[in-house]
This record gives C-alpha cells, sequence and structure tokens, in this order.
C-alpha cells in the first residue's frame, strides 16, 4: 500500500538524520538554557525601577529601556533574518583571524572553521528566544499579588531575596505552560539555522532530498520526528503542571 | 518610640495625609480607628517606609524612617507587619512561612530557626500545622501564622492593618485573643482595627483619623465614653 513510500532513502541517510537529531536536541537545549538564563535578566530588567533617590535615571537608561529596546527589536523582526545577521555579520565581527573583537588568531580560525555554523545557529536561538522568555519571566512576575512583595519587604528581605525565594519560585509554576510551548516554538524555530549550512534535522532531509530527488520520504520523515519530540516536550511540561499544582 | 512630624502623604492629587504629627511610646498599645478612606492604612504603611512619606519626618527608635540614608531593610527587621489579607507565602509551609527572615536576614542557623517557628506556632496555638500550607488554613489559622512570621524577627514595633477585616465572623476571636496577648510584653504595637469593643479592651490609647488627620486622640475611655469632637461622635454612633 505504502510502495510509493521509498523507505530505503531513510535507511541510507539514517545516520545524518541522527547526527542532524542530535544537533537539533542541542540546539534547543542550548537555546533554552542561554535564553532562560538571559530572559530572566532581561525580564528583570523590563520593570526595574527606583522611584526615589539616585539610581533612578540610571537604572532606567542603562537597564530599563536598553531591556526594552532588546526585547521589542528581537519579537520584531524575523528569526530568519536575524540568523542570517548574527552568522554573517556579528560573529565575524567578534571572532575573526585578524582583528575579531573577542578572539583573535589562529584560535579564531580554528573555532570558526569546525564550530561556526553552530556558535552562529546556537546565539541566534539564544538572542531571539530570550526576547520571548523576558516576556514570559515579566508576566509571570508582574501576575504576583503585590501582598508578597509587600511582606517580604516587611520582614526585612532586600529586592533581590524577596524575588529569589518569594516572587520567582511563584512565577515560575504560573510560567511553566508558556515556557513549555517556548521550547516547542525552538525545537521548531531551529530548522531555520539549516539556511547558514548547519547540519541539524532539516538539513539531513535536504540532503537527503537532493541525492534523490525524492522529497516526501525525507521530509515526512522529519515532521514524524519533530511531532515525536513536541509531544514529549508537552507531556513533560503537563507532568511539571501537575506537579507544582499546589498554587 | 516613635514621633511623626507633619506627615504627608499624596495619591496623585488626592492628599491622603495631612500633616499628621503624632507620640508614640515604647510599650503602648495604640489603636487607630476611623472610617474608610481616612488614611488609617496609609499612615500605617509609612511608619515601616511601606509607602513613602512625601512631607514631615518620621522616627522610630534609632531609625529616621524618611531619610533617604536610613537602611530600609534593617528598619522593616525591626519593625514587623501583619497585612489584612495575611499575605502568606503560598508555596511554603506555616514553619517555612516563619523561618524564611530569621534565616535570610538575620543569618539564624536552620536548627534554631525551626526551634523558634515550632515556639512561635505553639505561642498562636498551631502546633500541629507546622507543615500545612497556607491554603490547606482557614483564614483565622492563616492570619496567626502570619503573626508568628512577624513575630520570628523579634521586633520591636508590630504594626497590624486591620488584621480581622478579611475574616470571616467567626474567626475574628481566636485572632484578636492572639494580638491581645501579644500586648505589654515589651512590644509597641499600632493596630488599624474596626474591632471597637477589642480597641477598648486592649488599647493604651486610641487615635481617631478622619480625613487623612488624627482628629483625636486618647484613652479608650475618653474617645469611647467622652468624644470631644463632633466627628468623632458621628462616626462612634455610626459603628457602635
Amino acid at each position: 500500500m505504502f510502495s510509493w513510500f521509498r523507505s530505503d532513502i531513510i535507511v541510507e541517510y539514517f545516520p545524518l538524520f541522527m547526527q542532524g537529531l542530535v544537533t537539533t536536541l542541542q540546539l534547543t537545549l542550548i537555546g533554552v538554557a542561554g535564553g532562560t538564563a538571559l530572559g530572566l535578566l532581561l525580564g528583570l530588567g523590563k520593570i526595574s525601577r527606583v522611584e526615589h533617590g539616585p539610581w533612578r535615571i540610571p537604572v532606567l537608561v542603562f537597564i530599563r529601556w536598553p531591556s526594552q529596546l532588546y526585547v521589542t527589536f528581537f519579537r520584531g523582526t524575523p528569526l530568519f533574518v536575524q540568523i542570517l545577521l548574527i552568522h554573517f555579520a556579528l560573529v565575524p565581527l567578534l571572532i575573526h583571524q585578524d582583528d575579531g573583537w573577542l578572539i583573535r588568531g589562529e584560535w579564531a580560525s580554528y573555532l570558526k572553521r569546525e564550530y561556526g555554523a553552530f556558535i552562529s545557529g546556537s546565539l541566534a536561538l539564544i538572542l531571539n528566544s530570550a526576547a520571548y522568555i523576558a516576556e514570559i519571566f515579566r508576566a509571570g512576575i508582574q501576575s504576583i499579588d503585590r501582598g508578597q512583595t509587600e511582606a517580604a519587604r516587611s520582614l526585612g528581605l532586600d529586592y533581590f531575596q524577596t524575588m529569589k525565594s518569594v516572587i520567582i519560585p511563584q512565577a515560575v509554576r504560573r510560567m511553566l505552560p508558556p515556557l513549555g510551548n517556548e521550547a516547542i516554538m525552538l525545537l521548531k524555530d531551529s530548522s531555520l539555522v539549516s539556511a547558514i549550512g548547519l547540519a541539524e534535522l532539516a538539513y539531513a532531509a535536504r540532503t537527503a532530498a537532493g541525492a534523490h530527488a525524492r522529497y516526501w520520504e525525507p521530509y515526512l520523515f522529519i515532521s514524524a520526528i519533530y511531532l515525536v519530540i513536541t509531544m514529549i516536550l508537552s507531556y513533560g511540561v503537563s507532568c511539571l503542571e501537575r506537579k507544582y499544582k499546589t498554587v | 518610640m516613635i514621633r511623626v512630624k507633619d506627615l504627608q502623604k499624596f495619591f496623585g492629587e488626592k492628599q491622603v495625609l495631612k500633616d499628621i504629627s503624632c507620640e508614640i511610646q515604647d510599650n503602648e498599645v495604640i489603636c487607630v480607628i476611623g472610617p474608610s478612606g481616612s488614611g488609617k492604612s496609609t499612615f500605617l504603611r509609612c511608619l515601616n517606609a511601606l509607602e513613602k512619606a512625601q512631607g514631615g519626618n518620621i522616627e522610630l527608635n534609632k531609625f529616621q524612617v524618611t531619610s533617604p540614608q536610613t537602611d530600609l531593610n534593617g528598619l522593616r527587621a525591626h519593625v514587623g507587619m501583619v497585612f489584612q489579607r495575611f499575605n502568606l507565602f503560598p508555596h511554603m509551609t506555616a514553619l517555612q512561612n516563619i523561618r524564611l527572615a530569621p534565616e535570610k536576614v538575620s543569618g539564624v542557623s536552620a536548627i534554631e530557626s525551626e526551634k523558634q517557628a515550632r515556639e512561635l506556632l505553639k505561642r498562636v496555638g498551631l502546633t500541629e500545622k507546622a507543615d500545612a500550607y497556607p491554603h490547606e488554613l482557614s483564614g483565622g489559622q492563616q492570619q496567626r501564622v502570619a503573626i508568628a512570621r512577624a513575630l520570628a524577627m523579634n521586633p520591636q514595633v508590630i504594626l497590624f492593618d486591620e488584621p480581622t477585616s478579611a475574616l470571616d465572623p467567626e474567626m475574628v476571636g481566636e485572632v484578636l485573643d492572639v494580638i491581645k496577648s501579644l500586648a505589654h510584653q515589651g512590644r509597641t504595637m499600632v493596630v488599624v482595627t474596626h474591632e471597637m469593643g477589642f480597641a477598648r479592651q486592649v488599647a493604651d490609647r486610641v487615635f481617631f483619623m478622619d480625613e487623612g488627620q488624627i482628629v483625636e486622640t486618647g484613652t479608650p475611655g475618653e474617645i469611647f465614653d467622652h468624644p470631644k469632637t463632633a466627628r468623632t461622635r458621628a462616626f462612634l454612633s455610626k459603628v457602635l
């Protein structure tokens, strides 16, 4: 019945698909982890405010506005364009044999040769997901009743202790569903980095498709892989939600 | 000793505290009464700088509350507060709620803080609820945990912001009994309340507030039995 489906193409390119899968998972994991760390800082930055005193203006100009600008930029431009911009413009500026801002010389050319696309790809996914995760953190933190902050501060806890012990643990529970969504989006969006030649799942499919001029098999196969992982992710998130449903 | 001088506070254009001045002695129990919107809660919240005063100054023991150089965290560790809506931390058990500040702010060891927290729970009559989460407790029980939490920092001053207003009527008594048991134990207490019977029974002095001013102060006998101003009389005739 499925005689039109040439599974031998999948078999032939199976190692490439598996390599691609590993890269896709690495990208997603790095994107979520880095994006969460950066997103937390940006989210706090976006709502930072000092009402009185000498820190009012510096906090506004150097923390709040830049965080807002960052989120606006990364949410307002296509990820695909960001990937190209980062790979072909930003990373060469930072890592270059002759005049890289961060890394120069032999080490720079080695990194670029071996890991160039991976560095750019993960950087793009981190920077992009951080903007979305910042919004998730901001909304999560602002959804916690003001009385919680007041109670913690009135006990003598400072701002950071209050955030760490009282606000963020409660906010995280509310943020789990949107964070799970973000992980799923990131997994799917990671396919865009195939455009800069990074050998993840979509790249593997394109290679297999190109070699045999067959499109159904490789793309349906990777669709199935993406689908399975996203379903596992949603299941994991709903388990976490149930576990933390005490509040 | 709490010394308030010409305290002013605005919410937008509206002036909610109009040049409030008063003195409260150590170990004194003050009940603040008055109609809704008279500025009672705002006055209380200015005392631990949850609300920033916009004029005048407040001196609380060694702290200049209104001075920008004041260590507000130090001040607040020294002044306990109990809220109308309890504001327990919902992701922590009763015991953890009480232990948080001593451990994080005062650096008390885990063993010591647990021992102290259990003693405090015993004191508010909730020994068996140590491991209960706030949502498993009744309103009255939650408020008693909140009182224990405020006591854990061994504050010299405790502020109560309408501690029984959010409670079902049958739970008001248990909370008031706990507050009564704290009176005259070496701490200053300022209680914003609508419970006139409680104020009469416990307060050393009563402040009557109306429209952002302290209109009249005096012993419960003076305020309740022989109010001097027409505004006090008008208010009391409605609530008594």
